[in-house]
């Protein structure tokens, strides 16, 4: 029963990973762009609400309503202000230039808040549950997450295919120039691609707060769950990103249950074998 | 009155040079045909009027105002639309969504949805499927309604008879007159001579970036456009 117990606490643990990998392929979708301080941005999200709940006093819960704002709008800045110069031609400014932004953001986070592991506090939510059967129980915490899940990535469905902002972004990754042509100003969408890729990670950072630790240096293993998830679920599917984290999490449960230092390990080797066994990913978007 | 000119336009491709001085003034209501051969420079003309390639500011006057160094966004906006050379239909949104683009740029005017279904219907039937699974000539007239949802005053439409069949071609200028009717001014680039000059008001002929000849079809003789064509 521990082991059934597990698994599904691992399922619903991948709605985090989801919601990572699908920031990263909402970038690299609408303007090719390879988001190496993706990681970064989810820890400093996640230092973000940190501070937020320790000035005001808030819960780490209803600090989303300052840090996911918040984390657009950096978004959008950043994106306006540094990334766009690296777009355009050659796929290794971007990230030469991001990969950078990974280093500045460790070590600013480094000064600011020392090496120490950090953790949000939620009080008995993080551990009550749903008792089902006597020995099965349901998280209420791994539950909301993967609700929390599935409501963000069936909302991001709608934004790209039945909005009209959804629908630059989707002409802008087939063809920049031609949208340009009918009035997309791309410098604009790619900067509101990168706000919105930012405030999803950012509910994500939160959660993932709550349930590990993060450090200065967290932020590289966070951006290889997102990418992982990515790959698993098959490039340019949402609803596949959410299977590729559900997979995802349930190895990694599955690794800690043999052994509590696999955990991550076993996530890499269920990548690995999607990889081999279907290298377009489980639900590849139809080929082109 | 004058809608668009262009005055001693030069572009560039790094350090190639590909427009020479073009001289170009196209009045409200008109159609101007551009023809010349592979290469002479016809889609730059068409790309740097858009925007798409950048233009000293005063070169390019649009209703008297200088418009050259204008982003496209901006040059849509004020009612000059594109049908590229090639079509360009974005691959991955529907005919609808392709058509809806063109409403990105936010003007308002005659053309609708539904008023570019009752131009080409058969884009109705077809409008929940790929852009990439109609016909060549289907594409061409997506193209045309993508543009027309921009409701623009002045269409520059590059080579839409390219790679279709004559009868395909017949059919796609068969919608001309009725977009003129909506008082739009064109300006069509086409490689088809006599499919040039049997809608156009004036002909401009383009050779190696420079107009080699500009009159009415009418007071133009066939030698004339052969050696402003070909340079032989
Ligand atoms: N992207 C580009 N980079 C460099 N040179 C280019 C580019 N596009 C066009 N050229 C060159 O500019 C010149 C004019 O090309 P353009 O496409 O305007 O000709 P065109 O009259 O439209 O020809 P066609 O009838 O084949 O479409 C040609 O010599 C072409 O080789
Ligand atoms: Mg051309």
């Amino acid at each position: 029963m521990d082991w059934i117990n597990a698994i599904i606490q691992g399922a619903l643990i991948g709605g985090l990973y989801a919601l990572f990998a699908a920031g990263l392929s909402l970038m690299f979708g609408v303007m090719r762009l390879v988001n190496i301080a993706h990681g970064d941005l989810i820890v400093l999200a996640s230092y973000l609400a940190l501070v937020v709940v320790e000035t005001l006093g808030l819960s780490p819960f209803v600090s989303l309503a300052i840090v996911v704002p918040a984390m657009f709008v950096l978004g959008y800045a950043l994106q306006r202000g540094l990334l766009n110069f690296t777009l355009g031609g050659d796929i290794l400014p971007p990230l030469l230039v991001t990969f950078g932004l990974s280093i500045i953001i460790q070590n600013a986070l480094l000064e600011g808040f020392s090496a120490d592991d950090q953790k949000l506090q939620v009080g008995g939510f993080e551990t009550a549950s749903i008792q089902i059967t006597d020995q099965l129980a349901i998280g209420w915490f791994p539950a909301a997450i993967f609700l929390t899940a599935v409501v963000v990535i069936a909302l991001l469905e709608l934004l790209l295919y039945r909005t009209a902002l959804g629908r630059a972004f989707r002409a802008t990754s087939d063809d920049p120039d031609t949208a340009k042509l009918y009035g997309v100003r791309n410098q604009h969408v790619f900067a509101l691609a990168t706000g919105i890729s930012l405030a999803v990670i950012s509910i994500a950072a939160v959660f993932l707060a709550v349930r590990t630790t993060f450090d200065p240096a967290s932020g590289p293993a966070r951006l290889i769950f997102a990418f992982e998830a990515v790959i698993i679920g098959g490039l340019g599917s949402l609803w596949g990103t959410l299977a590729g984290g559900v997979v995802l999490g349930v190895a990694q449960a599955i690794g800690a249950q043999l052994n509590p230092g696999w955990e991550t390990l076993a996530g890499h080797v269920a990548f690995l074998v999607v990889l081999v066994i279907r290298p377009r990913g489980l639900f590849p978007k139809l080929a082109d | 009155m004058t809608l668009l000119a262009t005055l001693g336009l030069t572009a560039f491709y790094g350090d190639f040079q590909a427009l020479f001085g073009v001289d170009l003034t196209v009045a409200e209501g008109e159609a101007v045909a551009i023809i010349g051969a592979n290469g002479a420079g016809k889609s730059t003309l068409l790309r740097t009027i858009s925007g798409l390639l950048p233009a000293p500011r005063e070169r390019i006057l649009y209703r008297g105002q200088a418009i050259g160094a204008l982003p496209p966004a901006d040059i849509v906006a004020r009612g000059v639309a594109l049908v590229p050379e090639g079509r360009r239909l974005f691959p991955s949104l529907s005919v609808e969504e392709n058509l809806l683009m063109g409403q990105q740029c936010g003007r308002k005017g005659p053309w609708t949805l539904d008023r570019v279904y009752r131009l080409f219907p058969m884009l109705r039937e077809r409008r929940r499927q790929p852009a990439t699974s109609l016909s060549g000539g289907q594409q061409q007239m997506a193209a045309i309604g993508r543009a027309l949802m921009t409701n623009p005053e002045l269409l520059l439409c590059d080579e839409i008879s390219l790679g279709l069949a004559p009868v395909i071609i017949r059919d796609v200028y068969a919608a001309l007159p009725g977009i003129r009717g909506e008082g739009t001014t064109l300006i069509v680039v086409e490689q088809d001579v006599n499919r040039a000059l049997g809608i156009a008001d004036r002909v401009y002929c383009l050779q190696e970036g420079r107009v080699t000849l500009e009159g009415r079809p009418s007071d133009l003789t066939r030698e004339q456009i052969k050696l402003a064509y070909f340079g032989v």
